[in-house]
């Protein structure tokens, strides 16, 4: 990084930050600190704490160390939860992958039809989470639905899915990947368009066929893109809440705790259980997975990503 | 002939998954226009038998929904006004301004983004409540004059924008603030529109912070009152089709008109995580 001559003073610069700073202190770091520091305490939420007024001494009373952080690993739980995470991303990763890749396909096409099927593979994206969960639980009801009607008509008896302790997370994983495919794909379809057309005229003069084409060329060009989407969904997937709260029954993560998921965890920890420590150390190993990923992210791309040029 | 095979092939891939895409929302519309008595009717009825708009009806009449199709829109609007505001003003200090520590703040900036939300909420939620803003649509509105994705984009786009447009006002004496309000802003009106939209969308369907900030239900958001009418009315699909159906008609409309800044939108979407 190049040193700046400093062609403006400091002063003259504050005005234009002052929002963006205070909002930096008060929403970001503060609230980064206040978590770090309830996070070793054994604070329940149900005493009144300020975070200006006394929070130091507040700190001091409530302070067991790193008990919170401790508890969550030899409790167990934590290992289920993640192990969790763990299944929806395998689940959702190639189907998500597979599909975002047909829809970027289609849509690179040049037909007078795909921008018609540009809104409506994209719709999903735009519905909330919740709208979109509420719609996939009625959708998924195993007597009433369509999705087990329309497999009745095939003869296949179809699962009690949110209600089967086997089916509830695959059920989570279709209504993700019918609600992300259409943003990742769009993101792969930037891709597409950015690989140089010369590559595929050499690919023809050598005789190269269509499925040639597509694992010679368009992949191995595309592998940016498509590395930086499956980071990006990857930690998009250690943070999955809303369809959880929204799909399963009263929210309680599913058959026998089958969908219980780290996110899930921290908002319950908080807000239902009143173990606001517990919580807040339970968002620290959130951050560290996610941050982890994010590291990896880095090193590999050195590694197997082709570049350009 | 081969290639006319090929397009109808194409066309047959294309609207078969266009079809498995769009059948959630037409089932949604469908059930949203069903009596109790046709929502567990067996064989399932496609297309409603006797179509009524009574849910519609009964939705609206329900303690706090209209409240927060007006709340909603109350959130979004002043977040995307906040956030275009702080974040242009920063972006402006950060692209345009040379001042000593420049690159290590906007570092500092950046890094934040690596924290989850999820880590914030909960100290977010004592501080809204030390200012007495818990349970009110303000706190979902402050937090949005730091939004670091946004000051990055708009950064990015005012880098882009020549060094004389900075030194011609100044040798014809104007301030700072004139050549940002008069010169650099409209210069940056797609970046706005861009982050316009996707800032709408992104507070109009948030879960999260208004779920931990709100406790009144005519202060609740539309994602939160649905949230709430789902424990109510937990096999009441119709009504409940019917108040998710409401809650995408915004977006909807927003998305017809200004299709192509959702989709530049996107890039930069990507990189908020």
């Amino acid at each position: 990084m190049k040193r700046l001559k400093s062609k403006h003073s400091f002063i003259s610069a504050l005005p234009f930050l002052a929002p963006s700073l205070a909002g930096l202190i008060l929403f970001s770091l503060i609230p980064i600190l206040a978590s770090l520091a309830i996070s070793v305490t054994g604070w329940s939420g149900m005493s009144r704490v300020s975070l200006f007024n006394g929070f130091f001494a507040f700190v001091q009373t409530h302070f067991i160390g790193l008990t919170n952080y401790l508890d969550i690993f030899s409790d167990g739980e934590v290992w289920r939860v993640l192990s969790h995470n763990a299944y929806f991303i395998i689940l959702y990763l190639p189907l998500m992958l597979l599909l975002s890749l047909l829809v970027a396909s289609i849509l690179h096409h040049k037909s007078r039809a795909a921008g018609k099927y540009r809104v409506m593979y994209y719709i999903p994206v735009l519905t909330s989470w919740v709208a979109g969960a509420l719609i996939w639980k009625w959708l998924l009801s195993p007597e009433y639905g369509l999705v087990n009607n329309i497999l009745a008509f095939f003869g296949v008896d179809g699962p009690l899915w949110l209600q089967s302790e086997v089916w509830a997370m695959p059920s989570i994983v279709l209504a993700s990947v019918w609600k992300d495919m259409g943003f990742y794909g769009m993101i792969l379809l930037a891709g597409l368009t950015g690989i140089n057309p010369e590559y595929y005229d050499a690919a023809d003069i050598d005789g190269a066929n269509r499925w040639r084409k597509y694992t010679r060329v368009t992949l191995p060009m595309l592998s940016p893109i498509l590395f930086y989407v499956i980071m990006l969904s990857l930690i998009n997937a250690f943070q999955l809440f809303p369809q959880i709260m929204i799909m399963t029954k009263n929210g309680d993560a599913g058959p026998n705790g089958a969908t219980m998921v780290m996110v899930e965890r921290i908002y319950k920890y908080a807000f239902r259980y009143g173990r606001m420590g517990y919580a807040a150390a339970y968002s620290w190993i959130l951050f560290i997975v996610i941050f982890s990923f994010t590291a990896l992210q880095n090193i590999l791309q050195k590694r197997w990503v082709h570049y350009d040029s | 002939m081969t290639l006319r095979r090929h397009k109808a092939l194409y066309h047959i891939g294309a609207t078969l998954l266009a079809v498995l895409i769009m059948m959630p929302f037409f089932w949604m519309i469908s059930t949203s226009l069903k009596s109790r008595g046709a929502l567990l009717a067996l064989p399932i009825e496609w297309f409603p038998q006797a179509p009524t708009l009574d849910n519609y009806f009964r939705l609206f009449s329900l303690d706090g929904f209209s409240n927060s199709i007006f709340n909603s829109l109350v959130v979004s609007f002043f977040s995307v006004a906040v956030t275009l505001i702080s974040s242009a003003m920063a972006a402006f200090a950060f692209s345009k301004l040379e001042f000593r520590g420049r690159n290590a703040l906007f570092m500092v900036y950046l890094a934040t983004m690596m924290i989850p939300s999820q880590v914030l909420f909960i100290p977010l939620y004592l501080l809204m409540s030390e200012f007495r803003l818990a349970d009110s649509l303000i706190s979902l509105i402050l937090p949005t004059v730091f939004k670091a994705f946004a000051i990055f984009m708009l950064r990015q786009q005012m880098l882009s924008i020549p060094k004389a447009y900075m030194e011609s006002p100044a040798i014809d004496g104007a301030g700072l603030w004139t050549t940002f309000i008069r010169i650099i802003c409209p210069m940056c009106k797609p970046g706005f529109a861009t982050l316009s939209v996707i800032c709408f969308m992104d507070t109009w369907n948030d879960y999260l912070l208004p779920l931990v900030m709100l406790t009144t239900k005519t202060k609740f958001t539309m994602p939160i009152i649905l949230n709430s009418l789902n424990g109510q009315y937990q096999s009441e699909y119709n009504l409940l089709m019917a108040g998710a159906l409401m809650s995408m008609v915004p977006i909807l409309l927003l998305y017809a008109a200004a299709q192509k800044y959702f989709v530049s939108g996107l890039q930069v979407g990507g990189i908020k995580g």
